[in-house]
């Protein structure tokens, strides 16, 4: 039997990569230096009040969202590592969901919820008889940090607090033998020991939040913008391609700088975690514990649900006729009875079928990389690396613009949407993927081939069960991503074939009850097809193998 | 100095740890708990150290009840069975860390530091990562570390289960001569008895959240309170006494003794012999008035080096009964052979009558 050309396999995420991730940055740099003058457009924008501003925003935003997050998600963290409560599992199970929910289907739900004509507003007005809505958080600062932190907090309470139930009690208990106080031993042994899983998060959150599309888009209105709203303007609505490529030039350059400092936090963290051994967490005793738990289990279960609940109840109860499907009927017909426009309800086809296309190119090409990064001295592996990271720094919208300055005739093609969703997808499928292909070890194979296992038994009882459930994991997450994909979509994807994101963006841009309405019922539909992906993921979770 | 009343603890309704256990403890004493994993010794240490709270009783240090003292106030040292050492400080700083928490001045703290690394034979450490140490080596900054905020009481949670046989003896003698120098006081835990022996003053054996004896050493190894201490000191020989003829005559599945004491008191029920390893010689003619002689087949031999040991069964073909016995080996050449049957010397002195484990 001819042996395969492993060599050819391995070269394929290469490829891609140096074709769909590396050519369009590159042509961005072309577009940003070949028109014309590039150092008299960075002058320019250099020197422009407005070029400052955007940066100082996107700065401040993001580490003001940041900050709240932490503040929010350590309490939190402190209380997933140490006590073992009823209901811990369904609540770690919950935190997942803003984690894959999309930015536009959040967004969405919290207009539903505290927006001008949101739940509680109607809520509050018929209970305090009030005029006007109480609560005035749309287009203002507040509601973007709000959803910043609701998207994030889970990313801090799942590092940390992982990271915190594997700090060993006893330096604690032996802190407070040798005389620290308790508030000593938070300050001498607890936070320094923490300090890198808490920095490492929030550098992510602070990424996150510095390349925010869909929420400032969609919740700050006109009068928010950052770097990455920015571009997508700049490349759309004025077309001014020199200009966001510059832009997309700067963004690039503050979140790799980032991205490096990440890495250098992720491999520092695993070192000193070797040494680590778990200690259970315990139920809590005093009243004073149970107190503090069910508070934060409430906080978060409601803090979690409520938008989400808010955006279900509010598109079937919009308007002024109490229940009603006119909304989600409303999705399945033709407004302009023309031939070049389908029913909004087309686009959850185009949506699944982009999801299943992003499956079909991200999964086998991260499972090859995966295969090549976890080989001991591999050359390759050195250049993918550092070379899979970097999707995850660059942003959706950077990319999207990339594609339509570099593909030519290929931006037509349907195919570049499932082709930029796999792009991003791609980091994730193999971070999930990597940890259970490396724990393969050699020595169970071997150890089933003294007891007498053929190489096809062996695969057979020991990878397939082991990587099976990577692999679903990992295409539970390829689906979610394509589903929930914003940003770049909203520049590649063709117009005649949207995708749910897009269809909700359209219908909140158009006025009217109608098309607020069916927005609700999109991203009620979204809410609910990315919720199954999300059921799939933690049923299949491992615990203790996530990275991000 | 230390003074521990009737303490109770249980983690669950169903799972008491601590079940009534007082204990004393003599100034400049070195005490030993020994038990099985689960037996409450580590618990205890913790409630003596206020990392746990009791349901009920009392510890009190010099005359003082110290229920209501946090940990941080007690001045008790414990030093943990993982060591414990935090990771982001390097030797110095852990050593340092008690004497940073009461305060002291830099100066003099890095003079107690390098007095303690002295004590322990570490000079030179002080700026070593702790992550880089050897086993050995990091148990003994521990120790250091526990002592050098000069402990009222120090407890010794297992402290050399984790290093390896040979470094193990050898680290069990430096640690009573370090803590017999400084006048330490000292509670540890082991479930090791050759550790107790070599390392305690007295030895208090806890089974089931209930301490049953506390003895010197050699009181310990010679009269087990009870079955289950005698079973947890490595005792095999405790035959059931079937029945009590005479005053100082006991009947056994390996035959009738008369021993040289009378036990004291009545026998309750379930009440055994004990015949320690020791206490045959093989090969003499009636070594002693005390000793009688024992014929019995060997059923197994183990060579040790300078002993080996026999287990036998006794000629009268009881089944089920074994006997396994001790032997220097006295520049022997062959041990006896599987099956063969040998002539031994038992000496009644050492015979006991042990009572049932409740």
């Amino acid at each position: 039997m001819q042996r395969l050309p492993i060599g050819a396999l391995y070269a394929l995420p290469l490829i891609f990569l140096a074709v769909f991730y590396l050519y369009p940055l590159l042509a961005i740099l072309r577009v940003s230096m070949g028109s014309g003058d590039f150092l008299a457009q960075a002058a320019t924008a250099l020197t422009s009040a407005a070029f400052w501003r955007l940066l100082w925003f996107t700065t401040w935003q993001a580490a003001l969202s940041t900050l709240l997050t932490v503040l929010a998600g350590l309490p939190l963290a402190y209380i997933f590592a140490r006590f073992d409560f009823p209901g811990k599992r369904v609540l770690h199970a919950l935190l997942t969901i803003p984690f894959v929910m999309p930015t536009v289907v959040v967004a969405t739900a919290f207009m539903a919820l505290i927006g001008r004509t949101g739940l509680l507003n109607e809520w509050l007005q018929r209970l305090l008889a009030l005029d006007s809505p109480p609560i005035q958080l749309e287009q203002t600062i507040w509601l973007i940090l709000i959803v910043h932190v609701f998207y994030n907090v889970a990313i801090i309470i799942r590092t940390v607090g992982g990271f915190w139930s594997n700090l060993n009690q006893h330096l604690n208990e032996a802190a407070a033998v040798l005389g620290a106080t308790p508030w000593q031993v938070w300050r001498t042994v607890t936070l320094p020991l923490l300090l890198p899983s808490i920095l490492a998060a929030s550098l992510l959150v602070f990424l996150f939040c510095f390349t925010s599309f869909g929420v400032i888009l969609i919740l700050g209105g006109p009068r928010f913008a950052t770097i990455e709203v920015e571009i997508y303007r700049q490349a759309v609505s004025y077309f001014n391609l020199p200009l966001a490529a510059f832009l997309s030039i700067v963004q690039l350059g503050l979140t790799f700088s980032v991205m490096v400092v990440y890495t250098r936090l992720q491999a520092r963290l695993s070192r000193t975690l070797r040494q680590r051994r778990p200690v259970r967490s315990q139920p809590p005793r005093a009243w004073r514990q149970w107190a503090l738990v069910i508070a934060a289990l409430l906080v978060t279960a409601v803090g979690l649900l409520a938008p989400l609940a808010a955006l279900v109840v509010r598109s079937f109860t919009l308007g002024d006729q109490g229940s009603t499907l006119r909304y989600y009927q409303a999705l399945t017909e033709n407004p302009r009875q023309s031939a070049f426009f389908a029913p909004p309800i087309t686009a959850v086809a185009n949506s699944l079928t982009y999801a299943l296309a992003t499956l079909a190119i991200s999964l086998p090409l991260g499972v090859i990389s995966a295969y090549m990064l976890a080989q001991p001295r591999s050359r390759t592996a050195v250049i993918l690396d550092p070379l899979l990271l970097l999707p995850l720094g660059t942003s959706a919208v950077t990319l999207g613009f990339g594609y339509i300055v570099a593909m030519g005739p290929l931006r037509a093609s349907p195919w570049l949407t499932p082709i930029a969703h796999a792009l991003i997808a791609l980091p994730f499928v193999v971070r999930t993927f990597l940890p259970a292909r490396r724990a393969l070890d050699q020595r169970l194979q071997m150890a089933a081939a003294t007891l007498g296992a053929a190489p096809w038994q062996r695969w057979w009882t020991i990878d397939a069960p082991l990587l099976t459930r990577a692999l679903a994991i990992s295409a539970a997450f390829a689906f979610a991503i394509s589903l929930g994909e914003f940003g770049a979509t909203l520049l590649v994807a063709r117009p005649d074939r949207p995708t749910m994101p897009m269809v909700i963006y359209q219908a909140l841009g158009r006025p009217g009850l109608l098309n607020y309405g069916q927005a609700l019922a999109m991203s009620t539909i979204l809410m609910v097809v990315t919720a199954a992906a999300l059921l799939a993921i933690e049923r299949f979770r491992l615990p203790g193998e996530e990275e991000f | 100095m230390l003074e521990i009343v009737d303490l109770h603890k249980r983690f669950a309704p169903d799972k008491p740890v601590l079940q009534g256990v007082s204990l004393a403890l003599a100034r400049e004493e070195i005490l030993c708990l020994l038990g099985p994993s689960g037996c409450g010794k580590s618990t205890l240490l913790r409630v003596i150290a206020g990392l746990e709270t009791p349901d009920r009783g009392e510890v009190r240090l010099n005359g003082v009840a110290i229920n209501g003292l946090p940990a941080h106030r007690r001045g008790i040292g414990l030093m943990f069975q993982d060591y414990a050492l935090f990771p982001h400080l390097d030797v110095a700083g852990n050593v340092g860390y008690g004497l940073r928490m009461q305060g002291m001045a830099a100066a003099e703290r890095r003079a107690r530091v390098d007095a303690m690394l002295a004590l322990v034979n570490l000079q030179g450490y002080a700026r070593r990562a702790v992550d880089e140490l050897s086993g050995g080596e990091q148990q003994r900054v521990a120790l250091a570390r526990t002592l050098a905020p000069n402990p009222a009481l120090l407890l010794l949670d297992e402290p050399v289960a984790n290093l390896d046989r040979l470094l193990r003896e050898e680290l069990v003698q430096e640690l009573r001569h370090i803590l017999k120098t400084l006048h330490v006081t000292a509670i540890f835990v082991t479930h090791d008895q050759e550790e107790a022996f070599a390392l305690a003053d007295r030895i208090a054996v806890m089974q089931a959240g209930r301490i049953i004896q506390v003895d010197a050493p050699p009181q310990l190894y010679r009269r087990p309170a009870n079955t289950f201490v005698a079973g947890f000191l490595g005792f095999r020989n405790l035959l059931p006494i079937t029945a009590t003829p005479g005053e100082r005559q006991v009947c056994t599945a390996a035959g009738a003794f008369i021993l040289p004491a009378a036990p004291p008191g009545p026998l309750a029920p379930g009440a055994r012999l004990l015949i320690p390893p020791d206490a045959a010689v093989l090969d003499v003619q009636s070594p002693g008035p005390t000793y009688v002689s024992f014929s019995g087949r060997v059923t197994a031999t183990t060579f040790r080096g300078s002993v080996f040991q026999l287990q036998v069964a006794p000629a009268t073909e009881e089944v089920g009964c074994q006997l396994s016995f001790e032997f220097r080996n006295r520049g022997r050449d062959r041990l006896p052979t599987i099956g063969e049957t040998v002539l031994l010397w038992l000496d009644t002195a050492q015979m006991i009558v042990v009572t049932a484990d409740v």
